[in-house]
């Protein structure tokens, strides 16, 4: 019989096949941080449980943490107490932690892939949605709740349905200037917001396969935008050659033995799915969203929608209420859209290529003046990298504040966030109400976006500053 | 957990489609290190005016459903963030049971594990409910019997048998997990030898 990538996946973690259609599934790889955790190790302590793999569990500290001057501490109480807890918990049980002073501290998301902790084939589980991030590596990553958390903690498993398979191709050839992020953004306003609840979505064709491993990434991680749990890409040797020779990668004749495995890690050629969709990569341009929904996507070239115009009563609500939370009047063109802040970064966009794709934007342009631009990069390593490679610098003189790393207004836990009415031009991945801060308003762009939206001081076309 | 059996309740309504968990409960309540203690700043943005006062015409601050334990939703209701403050934000406001024509999934799961219902129900019989609820009288949740009766009327909901069960003994699934202990540890050496490379050996 033949089976998709996922099939595969699912079947070689089978621990155990329950009568209702469950199945128990290993879990070769557990991320955790410090938001979603602490009431799990609560649960087994209450219940004297213990970690069962504890090497086969890493934590990071990411959504709490100042991206501003650490050596003094951490101001906010209530963040402070759960960074502590992280630590104390991970002593208490035996967990590796990358802490707050730790050069490979980040985004749990970018983290994992960094040190090769991400592998194909493997079972990867964070209590994090963006955990479909590590899927780019054809390993089936999905996010899970504290409870859950708890269950893998205890027992390496979980219990879980199978889901449908769901194939999305893109075939061709991006324009210059067309990222990743806009091809994942066309995507979801495609299907729609829960256009892949109940599925695991495979990505396929050539350009995927001609992305880069971080813009792979990028499509992987918002995945759950679009509703679906996981989405994933076969392995191939730009993969491999990603992972070869990282701190946790396998070595030696392990090596050559997961390459091998690896290789094998692909749809069959026959493989059935249960839904099926196209795309044409050149029909894809810059894109960024208007209201309060991943989905809510138009092409730089756009104009907002007149709900008017809307048959669908709930989708008609729903955008007049996206435009009076946005400020927003229908017909206006996107283009037009004035913006107060500009923020670079998250585990969607805080990658090394991320950061180099918007530095090269801004190379010897400024910042319009009224606007308030920020890059936090996705972790200590990408910070040294891109110092290294002179980016801070050039940040700094377009006026950009060059922070340290952390998941920092993707969701303003910590100290970034927007001021009610703000605008903001975001490579994030949500721009859900409040969001980035108490009546913040998003617009989710690509990096080459951003860099634009601050050179022009409203929302622009990326394809106008290719240096 | 709590168990969850039946129910009754005059139900509150929101008919917001794609309500993320971000709505539900905001990012500055998830600092705690406790699952108690959030039902105050459950849909806090909707419910609270920059000042911490309560928006008077937010249905959760209005009477009768200040105490209501069953909310109606739109569509794909607890999209976005895996966080199960969300579901425990509900639970500590009084909600356990919720309503919809469709969840997001990871929300979904996280409320079978804290004793909360959410039921699915297509869009026709959603508004059927709805209008009745308007006359602010109590419905009734039978999961047992898969049903909600409402005045002389009943709907029939389906829901996986597993789950029921859970739901109806309060199971703790940890514990079911780890009976099976002995599959995991052979597991582990089929792994060890097969994929040495996952144990970093």
């Amino acid at each position: 019989m033949p089976f998709t990538l996922y099939d595969k996946i699912w079947n070689e973690h089978l621990v155990h096949k329950q009568d209702d259609g469950t199945a128990l599934l290993f879990v070769d790889r557990h991320l955790i941080h410090e938001v979603t955790s602490p009431q799990a190790f609560e649960g087994l302590r209450n219940s004297s449980r213990k970690v069962r793999q504890p090497k086969l569990t890493l934590a990071v500290v990411d959504h709490n943490v100042p991206t501003t001057d650490r050596s003094k501490g951490i101001d906010d109480e209530d963040s402070r107490i759960q960074i502590e807890t992280l630590d104390k918990n991970c002593k208490e049980f035996g967990i590796q932690l990358f802490g707050v002073k730790d050069k490979r501290q980040g985004i749990v998301h970018i983290v994992g892939p960094e040190q090769g902790f991400t592998q194909p084939g493997t079972v990867i589980v964070c209590g994090d949605s963006h955990t479909a991030t590590h899927g780019a590596f054809g390993s089936l990553a999905f996010g899970i709740g504290t409870s859950e958390v708890e269950h893998v903690l205890a027992t390496q498993t979980l219990v879980q349905k199978k889901a449908k398979n769901f194939r999305i191709n893109v075939n061709g050839k991006l324009a210059v200037g067309v990222t990743s992020k806009d091809v994942v953004l066309q995507i979801i306003g495609q299907i729609g917001t829960a256009g892949g609840t109940g599925y695991v979505i495979e990505y396929a064709g050539s350009l995927i396969i001609d992305l880069s491993v971080e813009q792979r990434m990028t499509i992987c991680n918002m995945t759950i935008e679009g509703g679906a749990r996981a989405g994933l890409i076969a392995p191939d040797e730009k993969i491999f050659n990603y992972l070869k020779d990282r701190p946790m990668s396998p070595k030696n004749d392990n090596w050559n033995k997961a390459v091998n495995y690896w290789s094998t890690l692909k749809t069959d050629s026959d493989a059935e799915f249960d839904k099926e969709i196209s795309l044409t990569a050149e029909d894809i341009v810059p894109m960024v969203t208007w209201g309060t929904s991943p989905q809510d996507v138009v092409s730089i070239e756009g104009k907002v929608p007149n709900p008017e115009n809307e048959t669908d009563i709930d989708r008609k609500n729903s955008i007049e209420r996206s435009l009076k939370y946005m400020g927003l009047e229908p017909n206006v063109a996107v283009k037009n859209i004035k913006i107060d802040t500009v923020f670079i970064g998250s585990c969607t966009n805080g990658r090394i290529e991320d950061l180099r794709e918007a530095a090269q934007i801004l190379k010897d342009k400024k910042k319009a003046p009224h606007v308030r631009a920020m890059v936090v990069p996705g972790s200590g390593l990408v910070k040294e990298q891109a110092e290294q490679e002179g980016l801070d610098k050039i940040f700094i003189n377009s006026g950009f504040e060059w922070r340290e790393p952390g998941c920092s207004m993707c969701l303003a836990m910590n100290a970034d966030k927007l001021k009610p009415q703000e605008r903001c031009a975001s490579t994030s991945n949500r721009n859900f109400e409040g969001r980035q801060g108490r009546g913040g308003r998003t617009h989710l762009v690509s990096p080459g976006m951003a860099a634009a939206a601050a050179i022009a001081g409203n929302l622009d076309d990326v394809r106008k500053y290719q240096n | 957990m709590q168990k969850f059996n039946s129910l009754k309740s005059i139900p509150a309504y929101l008919l917001i489609v794609n309500i993320d968990t971000d709505m539900i409960i905001p990012k500055q309540f998830l600092k705690t290190i406790k699952r108690t203690g959030l039902g105050k700043n459950l849909f806090f943005e909707m419910r609270y005016d920059d000042n911490g006062k309560e928006i008077e015409d937010f249905i959760l601050n209005t009477e009768p459903y200040r105490n209501s334990k069953i909310l109606i939703a739109g569509k794909n209701f607890g999209c976005g963030s895996s966080r199960e403050h969300a579901p425990w934000a509900l639970l500590d406001f009084g909600i356990t049971c919720v309503i919809s024509s469709s969840y997001a999934d990871i929300f979904y799961s996280n409320c079978f594990k804290n004793g909360i219902l959410p039921i699915i129900l297509e869009e026709k019989k959603i508004k059927e409910l709805l209008e009745y609820s308007k006359r602010k009288e109590e419905i009734s949740i039978d999961l047992e019997g898969e049903k909600i009766i409402y005045g002389n009327n009943e709907l029939k909901f389906n829901i996986d048998p597993f789950k029921k069960k859970c739901l109806l003994e309060g199971l703790d699934d940890i514990a079911l997990s780890l009976e099976k202990s002995k599959k995991i540890t052979s597991f582990e050496k089929y792994l060890k030898d097969k994929k040495p490379w996952i144990f970093n050996d």
